[in-house]
């Protein structure tokens, strides 16, 4: 099984929003609903000042309270790794969104729970994810980590990364990079 | 090149038959007349989301266009897009867009109007304007324009007879700096900008907003250094997304950053820092200018712009220690005050003097270009009429281009001085929201006998007009090739990916069905625009078969980056040289070196008004684009943390902008934040349309050019200065 993971370098961010109408479009997301965002958060005081540009989604993480919570296993764990819904088994319980600490799901209009698939459909054909491919700052990296030769492995080898809410106890697999505040923003 | 008519008219003759079998794959490709598949059909194209113009690969399912993605052999997009160019989809699917061609009923200004054929519309139009010809002159039309529609619409205004002309791109942007390239370099930087990015070592912005203006190529060049360790120096009077991303953010005092540009010159000379071989061998002036700036220490220019000295020390030390692999970003709208031109002749003096220009990491070099002389007007073979009155556009300013300042063309119109204006064309752009005096432009309609325009949305202008003509979008027609000018010159197709929506028509064949109706047929010698395509590709040695295939094709050998140090090397600049010392401006009666002059300050409870580009839209064309108005419904006043507690106003609460002139803005949300000095107020531009046909985009958020009731002109160029506004807040 691959270790999909995406690692995003929140210095080359720039906040573009490329990514999330790419997502938007390539999966066909409802009006109304993302499954990626970037979250500005501006710190000091002026003129002293820092910022921090960070795009958030799924996590796909290792221990996901999301497929715990489901009732009817329709979040499960996908034969590649990632964390995926079957809408034919969901019955738009919620047990998932309130399970989740990333604020990464919602209920689309037919009812059924949605998020970040990975671009599943396109890691299958042997393509990055819609949000990776059109990065304009190359912020976005994707791979599998059990790759060694993976520009993501290599990354998190030389630096050292963050996750959001490490607390949670989710293990997930969206790493930060954030070399001017490596210890986190 | 130029050839005879009859050429052209034989290339077209001969690719007929290439014709027959190109439309039919065109129909293949956008499954015309088949039943549903679900197989997705992939086409390339050139996106209009802005004026960068990235290929595009359109994937198309059952003749509906589902995603956009970047070319990834074209240059400028580099296999991804923007925000905005994804959003591509939005435009086209837009239920407001303007549908059919349509004639005012109601007054000017109150949006009724009736349907109309394009036969009613065009002979409404032609009356008007054979008859303006007749008594006024042709000279009494004026056309306003932007996008690629421009082609075919200032060929038809040159052949109508007519030089008054205003592209917002020219005086209310980038004009300024062009001049200021050309006075000193011989070339202007171009579009895009010829700057080595990802080769840089230092980059220095000036008010330029990389990430918030996320021009595609430039972006993913910038965040390259970045990722080199590229030392990033930014001035704004706002921590602006790139601020976020500088290693040395320069709060700078608005409209003082020539002070500062200076003093950074009395620095690199001071201290030795410059290229001295470079300037020795390449520029002339050097002496005088020396002199010239001895005055602009940095302790002057400290108490100018309020940046410590040292600072100012320090980051002239790190430019001149990283020479010659510099950008200072010459920028791109820099129609601020009326000193644009010098300011960015600062930009172009400190490149010159780092050694930056024609250098890696600095300017790169113009493309060999073996392609000059081939567009329309080389193909109709016909020359144009010369006019018989003075051009109003270029106005009194010595340095301005054909392209013109829009607000003499206004003034004139106002006026009737020198002659009168009597018909607007308005074409691919939002005079009302693009130029500066929203009075003076609406008065001005009033005095005309024409108002025309040709759009693909119902903007604010558009409820002026006496006609509407729709225009389909760029996804939906072919356009004149494009010659993309990047390290080396390229050629880029815009074909159609699905077949026009509604009854809109290309713009090429609006204005050719107009230009028949003036009895300017000889200029349009081509029945189908792919006649046309097909015959220059074959002018140029391409097939347009394949170019039509493969979207993009580059030209092999063009590339010329860099000064190879060792040729003669002439500029087009009279003395062949780069000029530090500018004898044009001399002679012209400016001063040859900038000189710094203070402008005018906010007065008591005034905050100078700043405005600017947000990632997901493009001017105010894209605030009702379904998929980009989701993204930002409406733009935010960003007002300092500690003024904001003065004033009592919380994050989110609605405010209304005041100008100097007691003009009221709509009510618009405030953004409280450290992220702006305390003398000024930003808005992001484009918003607060008062156009009800735009359903998202109506009266949401403030409209920063609503404010700008007033304007400062640059001698030089005739750039305008927008910057010069005031605004108090006022709660909603």
């Amino acid at each position: 099984m691959p270790r999909y993971v995406m690692v995003i370098d929140v210095e080359k961010c720039i906040g573009c929003m490329a990514c999330v109408i790419a997502c938007k479009k390539e999966n066909g997301v409802a009006d109304g609903y993302f499954r990626t965002r970037v979250v500005e958060e501006a710190r000091g005081e002026f003129p002293y000042l820092r910022m921090e540009l960070r795009s958030e989604l799924c996590n796909h993480c290792e221990i996901a309270p999301c497929i715990d919570a489901c009732p009817t296993r329709a979040s499960h764990r996908a034969k590649d790794g990632t964390v995926q819904i079957d809408h034919k088994k969901c019955i738009g319980c919620k047990a998932c969104i309130l399970a989740c600490p990333y604020d990464a799901r919602y209920i689309r209009p037919d009812g059924t729970a949605d998020k970040c698939t990975f671009c599943q459909h396109r890691i299958k054909e042997g393509k990055k994810p819609a949000c990776v491919e059109t990065c304009l700052g190359k912020s976005r990296i994707f791979g599998d980590l059990d790759d060694p030769e993976s520009d993501v492995a290599k990354l998190l080898k030389r630096y050292e990364a963050a996750v959001r809410l490490e607390w949670a106890g989710t293990k997930p697999r969206v790493f930060y990079i954030n070399k001017k505040f490596p210890g986190g923003f | 090149m130029v050839w005879s008519r009859r050429d052209f008219l034989k290339i077209a003759v001969a690719s007929t038959g290439v014709g027959i079998i190109g439309g039919t794959q065109v129909d293949k490709l956008l499954g015309l007349g088949r039943k549903p598949e679900d197989k997705p059909v992939y086409v390339p194209t050139v996106c209009e989301m802005c004026f960068w113009r990235c290929g595009v690969i359109a994937k198309v399912v059952n003749g509906k266009v589902v995603k956009l993605d970047g070319h990834p052999e074209h240059p400028q997009s580099r296999g991804k897009l923007c925000a905005r160019g994804h959003g591509g989809i939005g435009l086209l699917y837009d239920p407001d867009r303007l549908k059919h061609p349509l004639i005012r009923v109601g007054e000017r200004g109150e949006g009724k109007f009736k349907k109309a054929s394009w036969d009613e519309a065009f002979n409404y139009v032609a009356e008007k304007m054979l008859k303006i010809k007749e008594t006024y002159g042709p000279e009494a039309m004026a056309l306003f324009t932007h996008g690629t529609i421009s082609t075919y619409f200032v060929h038809l205004l040159w052949a109508y007879g007519s030089p008054n002309l205003g592209m917002p791109s020219y005086a209310l942007c980038r004009g300024a700096r062009d001049i200021a390239f050309k006075l000193t370099f011989g070339s202007p930087v171009g579009n895009p900008e010829r700057v080595d990015l990802k080769n840089s070592k230092v980059i220095v912005l000036i008010g330029f907003h990389i990430g918030e203006n996320a021009h595609n190529s430039m972006c993913q060049e910038f965040t390259e250094a970045l990722g080199n360790g590229a030392t990033v120096i930014v001035v704004d009077p706002r921590f602006s997304t790139v601020a976020s991303k500088a290693k040395y953010w320069l709060p700078i005092k608005p409209a003082t950053d020539l002070a500062l540009l200076l003093a950074w010159i009395n620095v690199i000379i001071n201290e030795g820092l410059y290229d001295k071989e470079y300037v020795a061998k390449y520029t002339v002036g050097f002496e005088k200018l020396a002199e010239a700036v001895k005055e602009y220490t940095p302790q002057w220019a400290e108490k100018e712009t309020e940046i410590p000295a040292g600072l100012i020390i320090e980051t002239a030390r790190i430019m001149g220690k990283n020479k010659p692999s510099v950008v200072i970003h010459p920028g791109r709208h820099t129609a601020w005050y009326e000193d644009n031109t010098q300011r960015i002749r600062a930009i172009a003096i400190l490149t010159a003097l780092l050694g930056a220009y024609g250098r890696p990491g600095g300017i790169y070099l113009p493309p060999k270009n073996p392609l000059t002389g081939y567009d329309l007007s080389d193909f109709c073979g016909v020359p144009y009429p010369e006019h018989q009155k003075p051009e109003i556009n270029k106005g009194p300013y010595p340095f301005t281009e054909e392209e013109g300042v829009i607000p003499e063309i206004i003034k004139a119109t106002l006026t009737e001085n020198p002659y009168p204006i009597k018909g607007w064309l308005i074409t691919g752009t939002n005079l009302i929201k693009s130029t500066p005096n929203q009075r003076d432009t609406i008065e001005a309609i009033k005095k005309l006998d024409l108002v025309v325009t040709v759009d693909m949305m119902p903007f604010d202008h558009v409820l002026y007009a006496d006609v509407v003509l729709p225009e389909c979008t760029y996804l939906e027609r072919y356009d004149d090739i494009f010659e993309v000018k990047e390290r080396s010159i390229g050629l880029a197709l815009r074909q159609p990916v699905v077949n026009p929506m509604y009854d809109t028509k290309p713009g090429w064949w609006i204005a050719k069905e107009l230009g028949i109706r003036l009895g300017l047929k000889d200029y349009f010698p081509y029945q189908d625009f792919e006649d046309y395509l097909k015959a220059k590709c074959q002018v140029l040695g391409i097939s347009f078969e394949e170019l039509k295939q493969k979207g993009y094709i580059e030209i092999p050998d063009t590339a010329n980056p860099y000064l190879d140090g060792t040729s003669e090397v002439k500029f087009k600049t009279p003395s062949g040289k780069i000029e530090l010392y500018s004898k044009q401006l001399e002679e012209a009666g400016f001063p040859p070196i900038p000189q710094y002059t203070k402008h005018e300050e906010p007065p008591q409870g005034y905050f100078r008004l700043l405005y600017g580009r947000v990632p997901v839209h493009t001017f105010s064309r894209t605030t009702n684009n379904p998929s980009l108005w989701e993204l930002m419904k409406e733009n935010a006043a960003w007002v300092n943390a500690k003024v904001a507690k003065k004033l009592g106003l919380k994050n989110g609460d609605y405010v209304v902008l005041v100008n100097q002139d007691g003009v009221k803005s709509n009510r618009v949300k405030i953004k409280v934040t450290e992220r702006i000095r305390p003398d000024c107020v930003y808005v992001p531009h484009g918003f607060g349309s008062f156009s009800p046909m735009l359903k998202r985009a109506y009266l949401n958020g403030a409209d920063d050019q609503q404010l700008i009731t007033r304007y400062a002109v640059d001698p030089v160029s005739g750039s305008v200065g927008m910057r010069v506004n005031f605004v108090k807040i006022e709660k909603a």
